[in-house]
């Protein structure tokens, strides 16, 4: 019983916050409202178990992703009452849009209810909470069966670092930075030496 | 009792909300971008609501991998949203042509 509460408790949260994200005139206020979207859909995940995704939702958006987008919204100095124009045009095609996709997916759980579908056997079968908590199993399971994939998601995160800060970066101009290239490539037969010559008999260059 | 019903209603309500924040906020960018962190949620809520209900981990890990791929869309398209206001000086979206494409 309370168990259905709090589903409904987090999951009414989360839907009102998610309308008020693409309703919200200040995209701060969208902000705002994605991270509570984003908490109530870490609670919605420990209420079946999962408490390692959970625990990641709101580390990983609220505490990089929000910030980030935060970070960005506040930076930028964005004309946001010009950018509303054409809410109504494109509201009654994106309706349509949103009316077609609510259908097919009420046509899926319909079909769903008709009888199973048999795809395949388990690949992995969750072993019971009381002999290994969740992260323990999830770990067993990534770093055996799924290496591979997660340092691929490893060489994507590298990827989306480096792109951003090569995309995003920019070099002072009028500032006189070492440049080692050149320093390393210096010869002795280049540099200047300090010469005593006598009196009359000149330098040789 | 919750069911997995429950879960895939919530999940398609969020996943519907996001496609049509796409389509209402088509020259705010910035708007765009979290619908998109929207219907990503909503498919790690099918993923981690289909792994409880099928007893199966691999639900809970592809969640983490969509995850990880979210995260990183959101760092690119913000750096790409920041240089082209540089040059532009606006984000509005709807006539983007520099590319010529």
């Amino acid at each position: 019983m309370i168990q259905l509460a709090a589903f409904y408790l987090f999951a009414s949260i989360m839907i009102g916050s998610g309308a008020a994200v693409i309703l919200s005139r200040n995209p701060v206020h969208s902000v705002l409202w994605l991270i509570l979207a984003f908490f109530n859909a870490a609670g919605l995940m420990l209420l079946v178990g999962a408490e390692f995704i959970a625990m990641l939702l709101v580390i990983v958006y609220v505490g990089a992703v929000a910030v980030l987008f935060l970070f960005v919204v506040m930076m930028l100095n964005i004309d946001f009452a010009e950018l509303r124009s054409g809410f109504a045009r494109y509201g009654i095609f994106g309706a349509a849009i949103a009316a077609v996709l609510a259908i097919e997916v009420g046509v899926a759980d319909e079909s769903w209810h008709a009888g199973a579908l048999q795809l395949g056997a388990r690949a992995a079968v969750t072993p019971d909470v009381a002999t290994m908590p969740n992260i323990q199993a999830l770990g067993a399971e990534l770093y055996t069966h799924y290496l591979y994939i997660f340092e691929g998601a490893g060489l994507v995160l590298l990827v989306a670092m480096i792109g951003a800060i090569v995309l995003t970066h920019r070099s002072a101009k009028g500032v006189r930075a070492q440049n080692v290239g050149s320093q390393v490539r210096r010869r002795p037969q280049d540099a200047t030496r300090n010469m005593n010559p006598d009196v009359g008999a000149g330098v040789e260059l | 009792m919750i069911t997995l019903g429950h879960y895939l209603i919530v999940s398609a309500i969020l996943f519907v909300m996001g496609v049509l924040g796409i389509f209402i906020n088509r020259k705010n960018i910035i708007i765009i971008l979290m619908a998109i962190e929207l219907i990503l949620l909503s498919v790690n809520l099918n993923l981690v609501a289909f792994s409880a209900y099928l007893h199966d981990l691999v639900g809970q890990i592809f969640a983490m991998f969509v995850l990880t791929v979210a995260a990183g869309e959101a760092a690119i398209g913000l750096a790409i949203l920041v240089i082209y206001f540089r040059s532009r000086g606006t984000i509005a979206v709807d006539d983007v042509n520099r590319m010529k494409g």
